[in-house]
């Protein structure tokens, strides 16, 4: 049974409409992000509450209150002479027209007409919307006061770099694991994640200090820890795969530059690295240049790269920063990116913890470094393809956390993560962009992102960056200020036909792992079967 | 079922108005209560807005009779050609009227005759007529010896009883007129306040 609220009265396609509530529809039960649908003459419109107001028919009411402590005075003038509003963005059509009924839910091109009924959405009306869980969609949550499941369409989620945002502690971490279980569930990318603070691996805790599973405790055999920091992990109990090692060889001036602000190193350092590394080369101008002696020899070559002395010192004192690094040895034993993509390639994600070394030096200087190779690779690889020589490399998503220190303005350009950002799908590599200073990030990117996923933000700034470059942005700035700081979420863009406000999935009691498994363990049988039967043939 | 009872006789009447004479003295309806007339095929609804009891000839006025008397009834028992020589008359307002099966809440193409009886309606009836309030509005434009807002409450109060849930009655009443007098918040106030339980 639809719950009638009220009528439209006005409204435009651009601003949205403003639906008068019926007396019998109590303002204190509205809430902005929810769902409602609209009968207009022909068609039936799906949208969200965006704003609610009070009004009154004649300002004196305003001036000389009427006495509402009689309860018939009261109730007389509610719906009449007070009444509430609501603003509604309606975004969809979802039944009335040739293009809805062959194809579904349409982007709304129009607006209902004058007085036409406006209902809470129903159960169905929001399933019609989101679809059901199948192989493709995954359940990520509960519209507020519904029990319907949003389910997000991974297939296309991974084929555009995505967001997550939120102030901390507004359970970012959780929607992330959330999503990479779903991506790994229905199997439509693999993964890698640069897990700065080991959180995506092994076990960790919630708030409340009970321990959580993630996805390794959930699916094993899909998922590969490696650990920078072996010790913290056998200290944690983590079932790691691989340790990685980083030789000096392997980094690039490029790597350097990216560090710039981190190292505190000046303009002319960054140009001096570029020069050492000619003159050295490649491979080996870190040791080289860290074991300049002090000497005329020094001065001599300092000369005639004509490099100052103090950028020199301030050169030198960032790459011992670097040198202090315990995982990056002269002489890796085994070739990391190699071993990544090998993971990949088998359709295994990888999780790459960092441990203890959580400073943020070490994560730009890993991701980055790791990242542009393997986007190397498979930029090669999908150009193979495109010559009909192989089959394109398996859709990847890399992860990467604290976003802001790898695409802000300044250095966006330069990383990798900035042309994966831009660039996007051509080369099946997209990014899953998790921060909590979005403001921080380069306004370019942000543009670029498909999904954005974000919880309570409340910093006027970080707001109006998210918000970039959306329609009716005024509006969705409300609903997103006013989302719980705890397992709330808007989430707009690619993979939903409408933004949605979600209450998400429960996470971390031992039914909610069950409910990810069921799919693992038949797929982990069907396997078996195939199995067998290659066995015979 | 309960017969209609007859409370008069039309003996003035105009397309917006009429006036009746009751049968006894002082039987008059209660002021708002809705009254009709049975000029068939067509039946007139009008609603109680104005009553006196004058004596019969204009020009002679009744004088005091009581000085010797102990109660009142006793000055009548004392005096009965008083009772044949005082009148007791009411004004309606039309409010509507019934044609065939149908019921209009507008004004009659024809005033009613002179000398149509007048029939107090039943609660049914009156149940069936107070589903619209289109007549409130006849009433707040009407030009009444009593005060809008005092017709208006008495008559809501009157059609209130023939429901079982006056309250609902009223609060649908109140809030047709909280619309109508959107632009008059004195006059709903003073209304709400005199049918309020």
């Amino acid at each position: 049974m639809n719950q009638r609220l009220g009528i439209v009265v006005s409204g435009s396609l651009s601003k949205g409409v403003e639906v008068r509530l019926d007396s019998s529809a109590s303002i204190e039960e509205m809430a902005v992000g929810r769902f409602v649908t609209i009968e207009g003459q022909k068609r039936r419109f799906f949208g969200m509450i965006t704003d609610v107001s009070l009004g009154v028919i004649d300002q004196k009411l305003t001036l000389t209150p009427p006495d509402v402590s009689d309860p018939f005075i009261a109730e007389v003038l509610t719906g009449t002479s007070t009444f509430g509003t609501l603003h509604v963005s309606p975004s969809l059509v979802i039944s009335g027209d040739a293009a809805t009924m062959l194809e579904g839910p349409q982007p709304v091109k129009t607006i209902p007409s004058h007085f036409s009924v406006v209902n809470l959405a129903s159960q169905r009306d929001v399933e019609l919307v989101f679809g059901t869980e199948d192989e493709k969609r995954f359940f990520i949550g509960t519209p507020l006061d519904m029990e319907t499941k949003v389910c997000l369409d991974l297939d296309v989620f991974v084929k555009r770099s995505n967001g997550v945002f939120g102030k901390s502690g507004t359970g970012k971490t959780f929607l992330t694991r959330l999503l990479l279980i779903g991506i790994l569930q229905k199997g439509t990318a693999v993964n890698l994640v640069f897990d700065m603070h080991s959180e995506y691996g092994w076990e960790s805790q919630n708030e409340q200090g009970r321990k959580v599973k993630a996805l390794k405790q959930l699916f094993p055999s899909k998922v590969a820890v490696f650990t920078l920091d072996e010790e913290g992990s056998r200290r944690r109990r983590v079932s790691t795969d691989f340790v990685v090692r980083i030789g000096y060889d392997e980094i690039e001036p490029e790597d350097i530059a990216l560090l710039r602000q981190t190292l505190n190193l000046t303009e002319a350092s960054v140009q001096a690295v570029y020069q050492l590394a000619r003159e050295f080369g490649d491979k080996r101008w870190i040791e080289a240049t860290v074991g300049l002696e002090e000497g005329d020899e020094t001065k001599q070559l300092l000369d005639k790269l004509n490099i100052h002395d103090s950028t020199y010192r301030n050169l030198r004192r960032g790459l011992e920063t670097i040198r202090r690094l315990p995982f990056l040895v002269s002489n890796a034993p085994d070739n990391t990116v190699r071993r990544i993509l090998e993971y990949l390639d088998r359709g295994t994600n990888v999780i790459l913890e960092f441990g203890r070394y959580t400073d943020i030096t070490a994560y730009i200087l890993v991701a980055n470094l790791l990242t542009r190779r393997i986007y190397a690779r498979y930029q090669e690889a999908t150009e193979q393809a495109m010559g009909g020589d192989a089959t394109p490399p398996r859709q990847l998503v890399i992860t990467i956390e604290e976003a802001h220190r790898f695409l802000n303005p300044e250095v966006a350009s330069q990383t990798i993560f900035g042309t994966i950002a831009r660039e996007m799908r051509k080369y099946n590599v997209t990014l899953l962009v998790i921060d909590q200073r979005p403001s921080g990030i380069d306004s370019e990117v942000m543009s670029q992102l498909g999904t954005k996923i974000t919880c309570l933000l409340d910093n006027e700034r970080d707001v109006d960056s998210v918000l970039a470059g959306v329609i009716n942005k005024s509006e969705f700035k409300s609903v997103l200020s006013k989302l719980e700081s705890k397992q709330q979420a808007l989430i707009f863009g690619h993979a939903v036909p409408v933004p949605v406000v979600v209450r998400t999935r429960e996470y971390g009691s031992a039914e909610s792992y069950k409910d990810f498994i069921p799919g693992e363990e038949a797929e982990v049988g069907k396997q078996a079967e195939k199995d067998i039967e290659q066995l015979w043939e | 079922m309960a017969e209609l009872q007859r409370v008069g006789e039309v003996i003035e009447a105009s397309t917006t108005d009429f006036i009746a004479q009751c049968y006894e003295l002082y039987q008059i309806p209660p002021l708002g209560s809705l009254v009709k007339t049975r000029d068939l095929p067509m039946e007139l609804y009008g609603l109680v807005c104005n009553a006196a009891t004058t004596s019969l000839e204009p020009g002679r006025r009744p004088i005091a009779r009581g000085k010797d008397e102990t109660t009142e009834e006793e000055i009548y028992r004392s005096s009965p050609q008083l009772l044949k020589l005082l009148k007791s008359e009411f004004g309606a307002l039309v409010v509507g009227h019934r044609q065939g099966d149908k019921l209009y809440h507008h004004l009659p193409p024809q005033p009613a005759r002179i000398h149509s009886f007048v029939y107090q309606c039943l609660p049914d009836e009156v149940k069936e007529f107070s589903q619209s309030f289109d007549f409130l509005n006849i009433l707040l434009n009407a030009h009444s010896p009593v005060p809008t807002e005092e017709l208006i409450s008495a008559s809501l109060r009157q059609m209130s009883q023939a429901y079982q849930d006056r309250r609902a009655f009223l609060v649908a009443a109140g809030k047709e007129l909280a619309i109508m007098l959107s632009g008059n918040l004195s006059q709903l106030k003073a209304i709400l306040g005199r049918i309020r339980e």
